[in-house]
This record gives structure tokens, sequence and C-alpha cells, in this order.
């Protein structure tokens, strides 16, 4: 088991998640984040903390490509261990999705 | 900038603090005093021995820990054989990350009869703390009755529940073993006195009493609600009420030997029995307020449950520290972004707040590292500001006084000769670690270099 970051997150990024994840598992580029799934514990400080529910447990989501993109991006990109700026245009991005009733 | 730092207690808030010292770029010296001579706090006494995924987070701790900057000063209590003003004296800043170990109660008749307990208690009995390692507990009893609904109800349900074959590969200790292999408890009854809408536990802990094996969860629907629901609310407990209903019902025949019964909408009034807790007598419940801010409200209908063995798991609470400001409403240290601050509000110059005895009893691991996040920047402002000044002689002199002194103190290598012995000894028993529940075997542990294990 583990967590994982699906699409909501990119172009948003506000890295609420980051600074509670107890175990900086969080990875990044400049468009969203991934989670580790070896160091992941599963403790789910994350989910409530997402302002577009973009993190979900691997087994809402069995078979989506999601959980390899996690395994696989966060394997080589920097962790992230502090909250950061969002990107330009993320509340408006969150709102709109929050209308959508997708978060 | 230089600066050295005194954190008090060495639990997430501690070690999340100084992680955040550390990192921080500043010549820092951070020093954590702990009570016990073994690290970590609700990690190691609280977080549950099946739930060892979660321990893992002790490898980040280790890791702060390895920063030549960072000591770790075991077998001290801060208030008493250090004061608070001489670390005031010796230190730049000094952290209160003390936690919230001691247990609320209930108030009701019959609470202090034996077999009536705190599931603190329990919790820091199976989990091996020294200080309860010799507290007894009667399992003969065929019913327990767990009151409350949150995560660490469900953590001393799901021991309880546990075949003994199930739990031999966690890290219970081996008395609490013994005692769990013994029990004749067929039936365990977890009562919440809101709804099940209203319930504190988190989806994922609700959701293991699925599959346990040799356990049966049961839920009646009929304790649903719905009618006093809002939509919202209901939206909300959507996840929740798809696992309860998933549950077998009361009425089902009994398919596994324990069955955990979650009840809801009973408030306890009283305890009884014959000189020890035979069974609770439970309020029926109707809901008032708003939505999402609902409240129980005692009705005249009552239930009667037969009971052995009553945990009340209503929460921790923080216990204060001599001459440090209490606020006794909410058991925590008053504070303003992690500064303490007295009776007028005024901030306390040097002394600092963080993790449960900050914030009180919630929030899980990761919830300290943002706090203490927060807290380490007030000192790093502080410090930047030059508010804080201190003679450094102090801190040495401290340090000496408390390592030649009567009383052994525990440093990092002696914690990770005590870690690696109950390690050895776990492995041995197809454990993670066999925990040492004796402040004096700890000791002795760490003052020994470990004998080299015996060969095949
Ligand atoms: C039963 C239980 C199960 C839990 N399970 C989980 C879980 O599964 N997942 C999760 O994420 N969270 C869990 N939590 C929550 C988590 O344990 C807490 O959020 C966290 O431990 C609080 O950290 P803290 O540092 O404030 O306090 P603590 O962890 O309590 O640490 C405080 C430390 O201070 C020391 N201390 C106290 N007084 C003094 C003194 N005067 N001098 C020196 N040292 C002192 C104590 O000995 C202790 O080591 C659980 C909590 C409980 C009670
Ligand atoms: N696996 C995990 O993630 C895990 C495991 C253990 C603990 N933790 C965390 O540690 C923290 C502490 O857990 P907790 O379970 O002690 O606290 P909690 O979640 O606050 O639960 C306390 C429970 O006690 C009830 N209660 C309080 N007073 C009562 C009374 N007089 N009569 C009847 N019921 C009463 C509350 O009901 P009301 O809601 O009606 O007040 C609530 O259900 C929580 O944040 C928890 O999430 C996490
Ligand atoms: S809080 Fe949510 S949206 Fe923001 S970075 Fe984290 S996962 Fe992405
Ligand atoms: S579940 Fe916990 S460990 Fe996993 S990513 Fe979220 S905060 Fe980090």
């Amino acid at each position: 088991m583990t967590h994982v970051v699906t699409e909501n997150c990119a172009g948003c990024r506000f890295t609420d998640c980051v600074s509670v994840c107890p175990v900086n598992c969080f990875h990044g580029d400049g468009e969203r984040l991934y989670i580790d799934p070896v160091l992941c514990i599963d403790c789910g400080a994350c989910i409530p903390k997402c302002p577009v529910k973009a993190i979900v447990e691997d087994i809402d989501i069995l078979g989506s490509p999601m959980i390899e993109l996690n395994e696989e991006k966060s394997a080589i990109l920097p962790v992230i261990t502090a909250k950061q700026e969002p990107l330009p245009g993320a509340e408006a991005r969150r709102d709109a999705l929050l209308a959508e009733g997708a978060a | 900038m230089t600066g050295s730092i005194a954190i008090i207690g060495s639990g997430p808030a501690g070690f999340y603090a100084a992680e955040a010292l550390l990192n921080s770029g500043e010549a820092l010296c951070v020093d954590i005093f702990e009570r016990l001579p073994v690290p970590f706090g609700l990690v190691r006494y609280g977080v549950a021995p099946d739930h060892q995924k979660l321990k893992r987070v002790t490898a980040v701790f280790e890791t702060v820990a390895a920063h030549p900057d960072f000591s770790f000063i075991g077998n001290v209590t801060a208030g008493r054989d250090v004061s608070f003003e001489e670390l005031g004296a010796a230190y730049d800043a000094v952290i209160l990350a003390t936690g919230a170990i001691s247990d609320r109660k209930l108030g009701i008749p019959g609470e202090s009869l034996p077999g009536s307990h705190s599931a603190t208690e329990f919790v820091s009995w199976y989990n091996g703390h020294p200080e309860f390692r010799d507290h007894s507990f009667d399992l003969s009893h065929p019913c327990a009755a767990i009151i409350g609904n949150g995560n660490v109800a469900l953590d001393v349900c799901r021991i309880l529940a546990k075949t003994p074959e199930d739990l031999a590969s966690s890290d219970i200790c081996d008395h609490a073993l013994k005692v769990l292999s013994d029990s004749c408890i067929t039936d365990i009854v977890v009562a919440g006195r809101r709804g099940p809408l209203q319930a504190s536990f988190s989806i994922r802990e609700l959701r293991e009493f699925a599959a346990i094996p040799g356990v049966e969860a049961v839920f009646d629907p009929a304790e649903i609600d719905e009618a006093s629901a809002s939509p919202d609310e209901m939206d909300a407990a959507a996840r929740m009420l798809t696992i309860l209903k998933g549950f077998s019902h009361p009425d089902e025949p009994r398919k596994a030997a324990r069955r955990v019964h979650f009840r809801f909408l009973l408030s306890p009034s009283r305890i009884e029995g014959e000189g020890r807790a035979e069974r609770v007598v439970l309020s029926r419940c109707k809901l008032e307020g708003e939505a999402f801010a609902r409240r129980a409200v005692a009705t005249e209908a009552e239930t009667e449950l037969s009971a052995g063995l009553v945990l009340r798991s209503v929460g921790y609470r923080g216990t204060p520290l001599p001459g440090v400001p209490f606020d006794d409403a909410k058991g925590v240290i008053p504070s303003r972004e992690g500064r303490v601050i007295d009776r007028d509000g005024e901030t306390v110059s040097g002394l600092y707040t963080a993790g449960w005895i900050r914030r009180g009893p919630s929030g899980i691991i990761g919830t300290n590292r943002e706090c203490a996040a927060e807290t380490a920047e007030a000192v790093l402002a502080d410090l930047r500001a030059d508010r804080l000044t201190r003679d450094p002689s102090l801190r040495s002199r401290l340090l000496s006084r408390l390592q030649t002194g009567a009383a052994q103190t525990v440093n990092l290598a002696g914690w990770h000769r005590i870690d690696q012995m109950e390690q050895t000894v776990g492995a041995a028993q197809g454990k993670p670690r066999e925990k040492i529940t004796s402040v004096a075997e700890m000791l002795a542990a760490a003052a020994v270099n470990m004998p080299e294990p015996a060969l095949p």
C-alpha cells in the first residue's frame, strides 16, 4: 500500500501536503508532486491538507497508471521538504476544480 | 548567528523541532532532554505494535540525531533533575515538547472500580512503558467495553481482538502477549456517544476491521440517524458508512470467535459491579446542534452492557511543568506561534512549545512536523533579532553536572546499544524487537557493549 498524487496536483502545487509528511517522501518538478511509495508510511496526514483532493490511497485507484507514475517520477525528481509558493494561477485552478466537483 | 537550544521531550514534536533548527543553515547546537533512557515518545509508547510501517518514521528521527550538532540526553526529567531556570540560563532557547501522556476521566460513578481503566494505561502497558509495565488487566470476563470513538479506541480494540498468532509478529511486549493469549474475551463493544457520522476515527483504521483473522465486525445500520442528518453530512461520511454497512448485522449468526460491536449514540452514565466492573450502564443519546457541530445529549433511556473490562478512550491530557505557565482547562502550555505566554498574555522570553503539549492531544505524527517547524521559525526569528542572550559556559557546566551526577544519563550511543539489544532479542522470537521494559535494565544495556551475537 501507498499514497499516490493524482493529476489534480498539476498546475496547482500548493505544497501544503509537504509540511505534514513525517518522512519527506514528496518529490516534484515545476509542475506537480509525486509520492515515493517505498518511503511513504501510509499515515494519511497529507490527504486532508490538499486543497484539491489530489492525494488518494492506491487501493482506491487500482490499475491506474498514476501509481506507476508516482513510483517512476519520485525516483528521479528531487525531494521537496518544505512548503513552497503555489504556482501562479493555483487559486483559480482550485476554484475551478471545486466548482466542477472534481475536488 | 550561533546559538544553543534545549528541547524537552524526544517525541515527534521534539525531533521535528530539532530537524528544522539543524536544517536552518545557522550554526546551532541542539540538545534533546528525555525523561526516559529511550527516545521517540508516543511513536514507541503510543503507536500500536501491529502498525510497524508507521514506526519506520524513526528512521527520519535517527537521521536528525546523526547530525554532529545534535545531542540526546536521556534519563533526565526536566523540572526535577534540572530546573527550568537552569535550562533558561544555559540555553538561548528552551522548547517544551513534553506531550500529553496523562488520561482524561469520564467523571461517572464506578469509574475507579477494578476492571475499569483508561486506554492510556492499557496502551502504555502493552507497549512496555516502564511506568505501566507492572499494571494488570483481567481478561477473564467474556465481554469488554471501550468508551470513545477515536483512533486510540480502535487501536486498543484491535489489540484485544487479534489472535495471539496474529500479534506475535508485532513488537507487542512479551508480558502483554502472555496475558492476551489467555484472554477469555469473545465480545468487544466500541461505544460512541455521537453517531457514526460524527465518529472521530479514520476510514483507514475502521477499514482494517473488515479483514482481521478470527474477528467479525458488527454494526446495526438502524443506528445511522439518517432523518436528522444533512445531505452534506451524509456525503462527508459516505465512505465511513459504506465500511460500517459492510460489517455483519447483529442478528446474523456469529461467524468468528471474537465479535467487535460498533455501537453509537451511547454515553456511559455509570459502571457497576460487586467489588469490580461487571457492567456499564449507558444513556441513549440524541444529537442536537448544527450540522458538523452536533452534540450528544443524553435521554432518559438506558442500555446495560455486560463488561468485565471497561477501557475509557476519551482523550489524553497534558500535565503542567513546574514553574511553566499552564492552561488547566485545556491541559496545554499557552502559547502564540510557538512562544510560551503567561497569564497576562505576555511572551516568556526564551521559552517555546511544540506538539501535543502546545496544541492538545490531537493530530497524527506529521501534524507535529508542521507545528514544530512553526515553533522553530519563532526561535530562529528571535535569535536573529538577537532578543536572546546567555552565558555559553553555563551549558557546558550543566551538561557536565548531569553527566557526572549520581543518575546515569544516556547518550545517542547508549540508546543505540539498547536499540540493538532489543532488536537482537526480538529477532530470535521473530519480532521486530522485544522492548526492555525497566529503566534499570535500559541503563544497564546502555552502559555496556553488546556481546557478540551467538553463532548458530
Ligand atoms: C495510543 C496512540 C496511538 C497513536 N497512533 C498513531 C498512529 O498510528 N499514527 C500517527 O500518525 N499518530 C499516532 N498517534 C499520535 C502521535 O503519537 C502524536 O501525534 C505524537 O506522538 C505527539 O508528539 P509529541 O512529541 O507532542 O509528544 P510525545 O510523543 O508524547 O513525546 C513527548 C516526550 O516528552 C517526554 N517528556 C515528558 N515530560 C518530560 C520532562 N519533564 N522531561 C523530559 N522529557 C519529558 C516524554 O517521555 C516523551 O518521550 C497516536 C497516539 C496515541 C496516544
Ligand atoms: N492510526 C492513527 O492514525 C492513529 C492512531 C491513534 C491515535 N491517533 C491520533 O491521536 C489523537 C488522539 O486520539 P484519541 O482517540 O485519543 O482522541 P480523539 O480522536 O479526540 O477521540 C476521543 C473520543 O472520545 C470521545 N469522548 C470524549 N469525552 C467523552 C465522554 N465524556 N463520553 C464519551 N465519549 C467521550 C469523543 O467523542 P466526541 O467526538 O463526541 O467528543 C471521541 O470519540 C487523534 O488525533 C488520533 O487521530 C491516530
Ligand atoms: S497539496 Fe495537493 S495540490 Fe498541493 S502540492 Fe500537495 S498534492 Fe499537489
Ligand atoms: S501518507 Fe503520510 S507518509 Fe505517505 S505521503 Fe502522505 S504524509 Fe507522507
